[in-house]
């Protein structure tokens, strides 16, 4: 069975070399073997899969040794798998929702005449971000790690003939690198602790290293989490990311790469549990962009970039989730897990409406759509019910969870974390009830563009809806299928370990609250968009809006700090260089040039000069030979 | 032959009537690269006495050639015998050792010459004066110059083909140098190589006087630096009432056995030896071109003719240096402690003042000359270095160093104008846009001298530098890599001139050169690139080779 592991990564990576490598006459059929592979990557995982039920709870790791890559003397990186629970719900929501989006991108991208290129980037994704996940050991983690960012910035960048679309990757390429940073140096510091990176030995011994360094690793790793999940400080990079193809913002940047950092942290959970200052950073930074992403969603127009602070923030909440420790990791990824369903039908349903409106993504232009496209809006609207936890679909179950998690922690940081989670909750119901009504309900708002041409909106091909409807059915079920009697909470244990806390209130109350959140979220949302007529222009707006529709000012912030920063240092340093450096090298120079000058004067075509130098020159080496006798 | 016996000689005359000197014991066989080169040398005097005009080139080329090619594989014949390793010995008396160093010294100098033989050679450079080819040499040397005797003799179609039986000699006592077992064949066999050189310095057929002038400026330098290393082995005989090698370093070392109570009141005093060995020391580091005693390499090498100069730089080198390594090898290593520091010295001011004043030179042959102080000092850093290595490394440095040197002063003599070689560096300009082969066969050996990776410069200047570093001289190593970096600025920047610069319109001409020239720059950049990029063959060649006869 182990020998499959390989296979799983093998398919999609086979596809992306045969798909980029194969030039022209592979156009017609690209797409089909692209959307084959990634089938046939998941048909492999449900296989494993069904191995794996049938074991019991200990001994379902699979591990598989395929050869040595770097055998050094005291420096051993192997090309080894590990496949846990943890791997294979992650393998499973990779290979599902890849080949779910594989297949609407064969729609989507219809029209486009590099589609065979695209799915091969899509493919290379799906290998590399199962390298990631399946890797035993950080080093082929990195190296995962890294091909997701290769990844995302050729489709971030796909459509290279925009300036938009090359700034952006460029933007998600430099700030990922920052995170990337933070990995590598995890990376070190465990070699140097530990003398080894891979996973079993470094996180059973983590009681043999000094919590300053474990404290160090963690922080490191939450930087590199930060960097690939958009977390603040690093989270800039995701809005802009939006300019890539809907699929791969559904795929990547709403369902799997960005949680990665999820990943890494719960996969560490073991540094960070003896860490507890790095826990508690952990979780401020998940409560902090929790809230971030969640006030940025508020206010923009743009469909994509409202969707991708509903994606910062939901993170947030799993971040958050995985700081918490052993109450939190399975909720983490639970959440994760949920979220991929209703948040990559959401952004295929995004999709599927820019599709129909001539690409146009400024909701205050859609308005009414759920006459034009009945599947698109049960379908949105279903992953909208999901997101925002109505009672009985995924996001109720799993984001409940978070919060009686958070009130779990204890103590006053359990109030205020409890506090926070519940307030995003209300924040989540009233930017998600925006968008629904803004692009549903109401009237018609959109005109003809400047050419005079009027968007005809109209249903998605089936290519397209189908795989909307099946995430649909998972953001309706998955979350009430894996709470009912604990499923995921057994499923996942074994390998991230589970306790209760002492929750200072019930889960009753934290349930009802969280519905008493949701219903003044959505309440105000209606009684602001839903009641009277939405401006097509946007208004002018509080403050906060302002700020919230320039992304809280990250933008200006990193331009002023870091930008011009950088500018600075590298002004002085090029200064310091000319004048310092190059005269240090040139005066040297003119110095060994007028030394030569002088020298060369000696040789003044005289024989008899000639015979003295001789002369004196043996005198000299005599008198030395005397002299070195005589000391 | 003992010294008793001398003595008795001299105090016994009528006592024991004439006691027979016994007849010395000569391995001809051993001998024979030294032999069949003097033979040659010999039979090219005769044909220039017998032969008519008209053949005589052509049978001093063949003789030449034959001559050296016979040396050469006499000495592999000695070498494939095991004299260079387990047999090695000392020959004819005492006076001459045959071992790994002097053999490869010796296969080193005779395949350079015959590479330099080929430059002499050459008569397609110039074009011809009144329907007669002309090489590089004056048509009669006893002309003087601008007079109608020359007139007359160029165009009597006269060429001086006494500088092959010349270099023959030189030859043959560059062969004898750095195999000299006693301090008397040491001096014999540096005048017999030192006197055809002054000669043919003289005999350029182009800027006579200048050529005359570096003659002079050579011989008389050279007669001087004589007198220092003759004086220099008085002291030494004074010291151990012996010039030989053996009997020397066993004086040095206190292991003497039989001392002639005559010279035992003299015998063992320090201050005999220390500036006796100073001054034959003085004698070799002039020939090497160490400074302060370098001054005559730039005069000489810009006015003797430029095949002459490449022979000179190389082989003279090469032979210099094999004396230098015997002498502190064999004779001195017990004083090891007095001539190392004052060794530093001069390894330092050569290197430094070498690369130095070569920076402002703007004539090409002196640059080189410049250029081959510092490779001086390079070598003398290997040489100091006291071990076994530090042998084999100089070993491959001079082989590889010839080569690049005759190569390099080869292409020079390619590049010409109205005045014969156009050697001022201003004319260099733009060489690379008009002749882009020649330009780069001179960047490559521009590139070896610099010590450029993949040249045989930098094998053999990493190998001297280790040497040098494991004997305990990383101070020389830094100051010698601080040379190179250095040096490399003027080798770069005659590479920059040739290939950056515009062409100046009443620039040089590139002649087209015969087979000869041809190949001789040919073998030059062969060797530096095999040297180069698998010098591996060739440092084993020489790590066997490491071991001097005692």
């Amino acid at each position: 069975m182990e020998n499959l592991i390989a296979l799983l990564i093998a398919a999609p990576l086979l596809g992306a070399a045969v798909l980029l490598c194969g030039g022209r006459r592979l156009d017609r059929v690209g797409h089909w073997l692209g959307t084959l592979l990634a089938a046939a990557s998941f048909v492999i995982g449900v296989v494993l899969f069904g191995d794996m039920l049938g074991k019991s709870g200990e001994g379902r790791s699979l591990h598989q040794h395929l050869f040595s890559w770097i055998p050094v003397e005291g420096f051993q990186a192997d090309v080894a798998f590990q496949l846990d629970q943890l791997s294979m719900t992650f393998v499973l929501l990779i290979t599902g929702v890849g080949t779910l989006i594989h297949i609407y991108s064969i729609g989507y991208m219809e029209h486009d005449e590099r589609r065979r290129r695209f799915f091969g980037y899509l493919n290379l994704f799906l290998a590399a971000m199962l390298l990631l996940v399946l890797a035993d050991n950080y080093l082929l983690l990195y190296m995962g790690w890294e091909g997701v960012g290769l990844a995302s910035y050729l489709l971030i960048g796909f459509w290279q003939h925009k300036p938009s679309a090359a700034t952006a990757a460029k933007k998600a390429f430099l700030v990922n690198r920052v995170g990337d940073m933070g990995l590598s140096i995890a990376i070190m510091l465990m070699f140097t602790t530990f003398g080894t990176f891979a996973f079993g030995p470094v996180l059973s011994s983590t009681g043999d290293a000094t919590e300053g360094k474990l404290t160090a690793i963690g922080l490191m790793l939450l930087l590199a989490a930060c960097g690939k999940s958009a977390q603040v400080p690093l989270q800039s990079w995701l809005g802009d990311a939006m300019e890539g193809p809907t699929p791969v913002s559904a795929l990547i940047h709403a369902a799997t790469m960005v949680t990665a950092g999820v990943y890494l942290i719960t996969r560490s959970g073991a540094i960070f549990n003896a860490a507890p200052d790095a826990q508690l950073v952990v979780v401020v930074v998940g409560a902090v962009t929790l809230l971030f992403g969640a006030i940025v969603g508020c206010a923009k127009d743009d469909i994509k970039k409202a969707l991708a602070g509903s994606t910062m923030s939901q993170i947030g909440y799993m971040i958050l989730a995985a700081g918490l420790g052993p109450i939190g990791y399975v909720f983490a990824i639970m959440h994760l897990v949920t979220h991929g369903f209703f948040k990559a039908g959401l952004f295929l349903g995004a999709g599927s409406v820019m599709h129909g409106m001539n690409d146009e993504v400024d909701m205050r232009k859609y308005g009414g759509l759920r006459k034009y496209m009945p599947v698109t809006f049960v379908t949105f609207g279903l992953g909208y019910l999901a997101i925002i936890g109505f009672p009985g679909l995924s996001g109720f179950f799993s984001k409940d969870k978070i919060i009686e998690a958070a009130f779990a922690k204890g103590g006053t940081e359990g109030w205020i974390l409890g506090a926070v989670t519940l307030l995003g909750a209300a924040i989540t119901a009233f930017y998600m009830t925006r968008v629904m009504l803004l692009t549903f309900f109401g009237e018609k708002r959109w005109q003809p563009d400047d050419n005079g041409h009027e968007p005809h909106p109209h249903e998605s091909p089936k290519s397209m809806t189908i795989p909307m409807v099946i995430l649909a059915f998972g953001s309706v079920f998955a979350g009430g299928f894996f709470s009912i009697g604990d499923r995921f909470l057994h499923w996942l244990e074994p390998v991230t370990g589970h306790s209760h806390g002492n929750p200072p209130v019930s889960a009753t109350t934290v349930t009802t609250a969280t519905v008493v959140v949701l219903v003044i979220g959505v309440a105000i949302a209606w009684f602001m968009y839903g009641r009277k007529p939405v401006p097509v222009a946007a208004p002018r707006g509080s403050l906060l809006t302002r700020a919230a529709r320039r992304d809280l000012l990250q933008d200006d912030f990193n331009h002023v700090v870091l930008v011009r920063g950088g500018e600075h240092l590298t002004r002085s340093l090029v200064y310091v260089d000319h004048t310092l450096v190059d005269g240090v090298v040139n005066g040297t120079a003119a110095s060994f040039g007028g030394l030569s000058g002088r020298l060369r004067k000696l040789q003044n075509g005289y024989a008899r000069t000639y015979a003295v130098s001789m002369f004196g020159g043996t005198a000299v080496l005599i008198a030395a030979t005397l002299l070195m006798r005589a000391v | 032959m003992s010294a008793t016996v001398v003595h008795s000689l001299w105090t016994t005359t009528a006592a024991d009537g004439i006691t027979k000197i016994p007849a010395p014991n000569i391995e001809y066989a051993q001998l024979s690269p030294v032999l069949i080169v003097l033979g040659a040398a010999v039979l090219g005097i005769l044909a220039e006495a017998f032969v008519p005009r008209r053949g005589r080139y052509h049978t001093q080329l063949f003789l030449s050639v034959v001559a050296l090619a016979a040396g050469f594989a006499a000495v592999v014949g000695l070498a494939a015998g095991g004299y260079g390793t387990t047999k090695k010995h000392i020959a004819a008396m005492g006076a001459i050792a045959v071992d790994g160093p002097a053999l490869f010294l010796q296969g080193t100098i005779l395949l350079a010459s015959i590479v330099a033989v080929f430059t002499f050679a050459e008569r397609k450079l110039d074009p011809e004066a009144h329907g007669n080819r002309v090489d590089s040499f004056v048509a009669q040397a006893a002309a003087v110059p601008g007079s109608d005797t020359e007139k007359a003799a160029v165009k009597a179609g006269f060429t001086t083909t006494e500088v092959f039986p010349l270099a023959l000699f030189a030859v043959a006592g560059m062969l004898v140098f750095p195999a000299a077992n006693d301090l008397l064949t040491l001096f014999i066999a540096l005048e017999v190589f030192s006197l055809p050189l002054y000669l043919l310095c003289a005999l350029a057929r182009r800027k006579r006087l200048m050529s005359q002038e570096a003659a002079v400026k050579y011989f008389l330098l050279g007669a001087f630096s004589s007198a220092f290393l003759l004086f220099g082995i008085a002291l030494l005989y004074g010291y151990a009432g012996s010039v030989s090698y053996a009997q020397i370093a066993e004086v040095v070392n206190g292991t003497v056995q039989n001392v002639d109570p005559a010279l035992a009141e003299t015998m063992g005093n320090d201050a005999l030896l220390l500036i006796g060995g100073a001054m034959v020391l003085m004698g070799l580091l002039f020939k090497v071109g160490a400074v302060p005693f370098h001054m005559w390499t730039p005069d000489v090498y810009q006015g003797a003719p430029t095949p002459v100069t490449g022979f000179m730089a190389a082989a003279t080198k090469v032979a210099a240096f094999g004396a230098l390594l015997r002498l502190l090898y064999v004779v001195l290593p017990g004083l090891r402690w007095d001539w190392r520091p004052v060794m530093w010295g001069v390894v330092i001011v050569t290197m430094l003042g070498g690369a130095i004043v070569a920076i402002t030179q703007t004539d090409i042959k002196r640059l080189l000359a410049y250029s081959s102080i510092a490779h001086a000092g390079f070598i003398l850093a290997g040489v100091i270095a006291g071990t076994s290595d530090g042998i084999s490394s100089v070993l491959f440095y001079l082989a590889a160093y010839s080569f690049v040197t005759i190569g390099a002063f080869a292409v020079v003599t390619l590049v010409r104008d109205a005045g014969g070689e156009a050697t001022h560096l201003s004319k260099w300009a733009g060489l690379g846009r008009r002749s882009p082969l020649v330009a780069a066969v001179f960047a490559v050996f521009l590139l070896a001298f610099a010590g450029i990776p993949l040249t045989s410069g930098f094998s053999g200047k990493f190998a001297v530098f280790k040497a040098a570093a494991d004997g305990g001289a990383g101070v020389l190593v830094v100051i010698g890599v601080i040379a190179s970096a250095i040096a490399a600025f003027f080798y770069i920047r005659v590479i920059v001139l040739m290939f950056f610069s515009e062409p100046k319109p009443e620039g040089p001409t590139v002649a087209v050169p015969s087979a000869l020239t041809t190949t001789a720059i040919a073998v030059g950049i062969a060797v530096t690139l095999v040297l180069g990029v698998a010098p591996q063959y060739f440092l084993d060649l020489a790590g066997q080779a490491g071991g001097f006869v005692r």
